[in-house]
């Protein structure tokens, strides 16, 4: 009964978001005001029923309702009720329905917070927002009903994949599609204004706090999946250009350009017509993710059913919202201005660069990504693009962007002088050339890689810093405390620093993992001692424990440096019998210098255990970056001027260039 | 005109690769076609497995139809779909010959010591070159080659109950009539 009733609330989503998709855009048309007014009730209409489904499915999942199919395929009595909860988009059915939830989230948020905007935009925004979920809603309620029943049900449900039974899957998905579904409303945006025509300064002020949190959430969505694999996959890497990963790298690169050239857009009025095709990119990226992770087009560690039906299905979707935005595109913006102009040297210039490099990054990911399909199409045979070619082309290319970091922010609008940039660096290339020669004779093991790589970093870090330092110089005057001069530079701006600053961090958390990691593949009985560095591994034997879902062999492992112990590590080998497979559970002890990472292989006879022990140099440092990246745009979102109302300034004054 | 044009640039780049796309969507990316498939099978002469000495030539098996397993003992998958083609073996209605893919031969002898030989014989093949003509593309690969030598069928990965009953076994009694 309770499952029809979710069915039931999905089926009306669909109907109010077509209501929310098409009535209130004739009443723009046709300046109807009944109909302009339905956009608000339509919208939150919608998203509560969508809401209301999801808490349906969870419901479901929570009471173990196994006539519901999806609920049988992906979850269990014996699975722990928090896993029960993330097996909710634990699979395609769900992982839908979290996707429209989450647009669902944003809408309501739109009709919440934006409140400044000029009626006949507002309601444009809304309606753009109601045509993308109509769409996906179509896809799930025909190809991909998670309430579809199971008559006579099951007795017991088939588990849940155990790779996704980890603390990271229960925050992972959410966040990284707060983040993809995020850029609906930047697009949304982008869409209502080439309707209206209306592609001026405040169109970009209106934006840019929207798509700084959805990349903000991005990057965290990101780095929680990174962590995930780094834990549960069992051999330390963090990243492995998979497609999948790829699919919600791409968003993120265009989604951070996007962020620069809206700066440019609302400061200088300058890139309109590139800030809006980034915006449309961005989103059509993350629906291109969507699509190659759904269709089964490519394979990928992230093995998902496929289905053509689905796959033909997303791909008309695409056509529709994507091919109809880059045409709507193609003919609104011949007829936008140019903006105000700008010298070859000033910050324009570098925040151009910076989107060019960013926008060759995701190409050449997209490339890559897409790379074996091509070749697939065109005849050419089965190949695969591995990490050797994302690795070279990804970091030759972004390198001259990272450098162009450190000068861009200097740089003043309009015109800037090189050599005044060029002696306020002085101290951060001294600081970074030092910190590259440094570094690697300390680690102990000198390589050119290492070099660049803790030059990079050390130049982010460290020109971050002369910007703060700048900025409070050039305020200072003697009766100003510097405190209240603190406080009185914008958030937006600390945001940025801080944004960059994780950059930095990031940078020499990946050198350093990359450039010193060690590990080892041995075999250890009982008491066996493998020395890894100038640390020492004792195997303690393993033994058998009970979990709720699975049987696990557990090892223990004394780790001593000298004679001092500094960790014990608790490696497991577990069985989930429902699905009758083996997972490796990797024991870490994380550190800020290094993280020490232990994981069983193959049990060998008379005790003696295949062991992978890895020494994980400043690994933290990389998740650490990318939390810091995005305070560094929630602190951004922040800033007052977002907050004030700006509805006088632009009401009505359409600006037509 | 060309002004205008430019705008369009982004749409066309779009449908370029939502062509590919769909026609991806009909590809099956764990299916990897033979070329070869419908042409003559290489012909190649190569020793024998635990018979030092003798060579094969694969111009004696014109006449027959007949299975080539390409297999190492380094592959995992080979021991997943080795209990079928033990299997196979006892009903003694297919003739299959194992190449043995960049492989030593004591170690080949030692898998099959252990875990039964379902081969007629077992063609080595230590540098891979055979292996390069047929256009091995994975290790467990098995063709079918026809009584003219000519390849009929080939399925990359392991074998399955699945496509030995769906697409050998038929195709099989086709050839053989």
């Amino acid at each position: 009964m309770i499952p029809a009733i979710g069915e039931l609330s999905l089926i009306l989503a669909f109907l109010f978001a077509i209501i929310q998709g098409t009535l209130p855009l004739v009443g723009v048309w046709r300046n109807k005001k009944t109909l302009i007014n339905l956009a608000v009730p339509a919208a939150r209409a919608q998203s509560g029923l969508i809401a209301l489904a999801f808490f349906i499915l969870g419901y479901s999942f929570y009471v173990n309702d196994f006539s519901v199919l999806y609920v049988a395929s992906t979850s269990n009595s014996q699975l722990p009720t928090i896993y029960r909860l993330a097996a909710v988009w634990g699979g395609h059915e769900g992982s839908m329905l979290l996707w429209v939830s989450i647009l669902a989230v944003w809408t309501i948020a739109v009709t919440m917070f934006a409140k400044n905007l000029p009626d006949s935009f507002r309601v444009r925004l809304i309606a753009v927002m109601g045509l993308v979920s109509v769409g996906f809603l179509a896809f799930i309620l025909f190809t991909s009903n998670p309430f579809d029943r199971l008559i006579p049900a099951a007795l017991d449900g088939r588990d849940l994949n155990p790779l996704l039974q980890d603390p990271g899957m229960v925050f992972h998905p959410p966040v990284l599609y707060m983040g993809y579904v995020g850029f609906s409303v930047a697009f949304a945006f982008a869409i209502a204004a080439l309707l209206d025509g209306s592609l001026d300064n405040a169109w970009a002020r209106w934006t840019r706090p929207w798509t700084t949190v959805a990349w903000a959430f991005l990057t965290l969505g990101i780095a929680f999946g990174s962590k995930w694999a780094y834990y549960e996959l069992g051999w330390g890497g963090w990243w492995f250009w998979d497609a999948v990963e790829n699919a919600s790298f791409m968003p993120w690169l265009v989604g951070t350009a996007l962020i620069h050239s809206l700066a440019v857009t609302e400061k200088r009025g300058a890139f309109k017509v590139w800030t809006v095709l980034l915006s449309i990119c961005a989103f059509s990226l993350s629906l291109l993710g969507t699509f190659l992770v759904r269709s089964g087009v490519l394979t990928s560690v992230h093995a998902f059913a496929t289905d053509p039906s689905r796959g033909i299905f997303i791909l008309l979707y695409l056509v529709i919202v994507i091919g109809g935005a880059l045409l709507l595109f193609a003919l609104r913006a011949p007829n936008v201005g140019l903006g105000e102009k700008f010298d070859v040297v000033s910050r324009e210039s570098f925040l151009l660069a910076n989107n060019v490099v960013l926008a060759a990054a995701a190409g050449s990911v997209l490339l890559g990504t897409m790379y074996p399909l091509l070749i697939d199409a065109l005849g050419g045979g089965k190949i695969s693009v591995g990490p050797p070619y994302f690795d070279a082309v990804f970091v030759a290319i972004m390198a001259p962007g990272i450098f162009l970091m450190g000068l861009g922010p200097l740089a003043k609008w309009k015109k800037t002088s090189l050599p005044e940039i060029g002696t306020r660096l002085k101290l951060a290339a001294v600081i970074s050339v030092v910190s590259a020669l440094l570094v690697p004779s300390i680690m102990g093991k000198i390589s050119l890689m290492v070099a660049v790589g803790v030059f990079m970093g050390a130049w982010v870090l460290s020109t971050t810093l002369i910007l703060l330092q700048n900025r409070i110089n050039s305020r200072q005057v003697a009766s100003v405390s510097l405190i209240n001069n603190l406080k009185g530079i914008p958030l937006a701006f600390y945001g940025m620093l801080l944004a960059h600053f994780g950059i930095g961090v990031f940078i020499l958390g990946v050198t350093l993992v990359k450039g010193y990691e060690t590990e080892q593949d041995v075999r250890m009985e009982i008491n066996d001692v493998a020395k890894v560095d100038d640390l020492a591994f004792v195997f303690k034997g393993a033994k058998e424990i009970k979990g709720p879902n699975y049987l696990s062999s557990q090892g223990t492992f004394v780790v001593t440096s000298g004679n001092k112990t500094i960790g014990i590590l608790h490696p497991e080998k577990r069985f989930y019998p429902v699905q009758g497979s083996t997972m490796t559970e990797a024991d870490i002890q994380p550190g800020v210098f290094k993280d020490l990472y232990v994981s069983l292989g193959e049990p060998l006879e008379q005790g003696a255990w295949s062991v992978r022990i890895y020494i994980k140099p400043f690994v933290q440092w990389i998740w650490a970056g990318c939390i810091i990246m995005a305070l560094g745009g929630l602190l951004a979102l922040c800033d007052r001027r977002y907050r004030v109302v700006e509805k006088n300034i632009v009401k009505g004054k359409k600006r037509k260039k | 005109m060309s002004k205008k044009l430019k705008f369009l640039l982004p749409l066309f780049l779009f449908l370029v690769a939502v062509g590919f796309l769909a026609k991806g969507l009909f590809l099956n990316p764990h299916e990897v076609p033979s070329p070869l498939v419908g042409k003559p099978a290489p012909v190649f002469t190569a020793p024998l497995l635990g018979e030092a000495g003798k060579s094969f030539h694969s111009d004696e098996m014109k006449g027959q139809v007949w299975l080539l397993n390409v297999w190492a003992s380094w592959c995992v998958a080979c021991r997943e779909e080795h209990p079928l083609l033990m299997e196979m073996a006892k009903t003694k209605k297919i003739i299959t010959y194992g190449l043995d893919y960049k492989d030593t031969d004591a170690e080949a002898q030692q898998m099959l010591a252990a875990m039964g030989n379902p081969y007629d014989k077992v063609i080595t093949d230590i540098d891979g070159k055979i292996g390069i003509d047929y256009g091995v593309y994975g290790v467990p690969e098995t063709y079918l080659i026809d009584k003219l030598g000519v390849i009929r069928y080939k399925h990359t990965g392991p074998l399955t109950p699945e496509i030995l009953l769906a697409k050998i076994v038929p195709l099989l009694n086709e050839l053989q009539q």
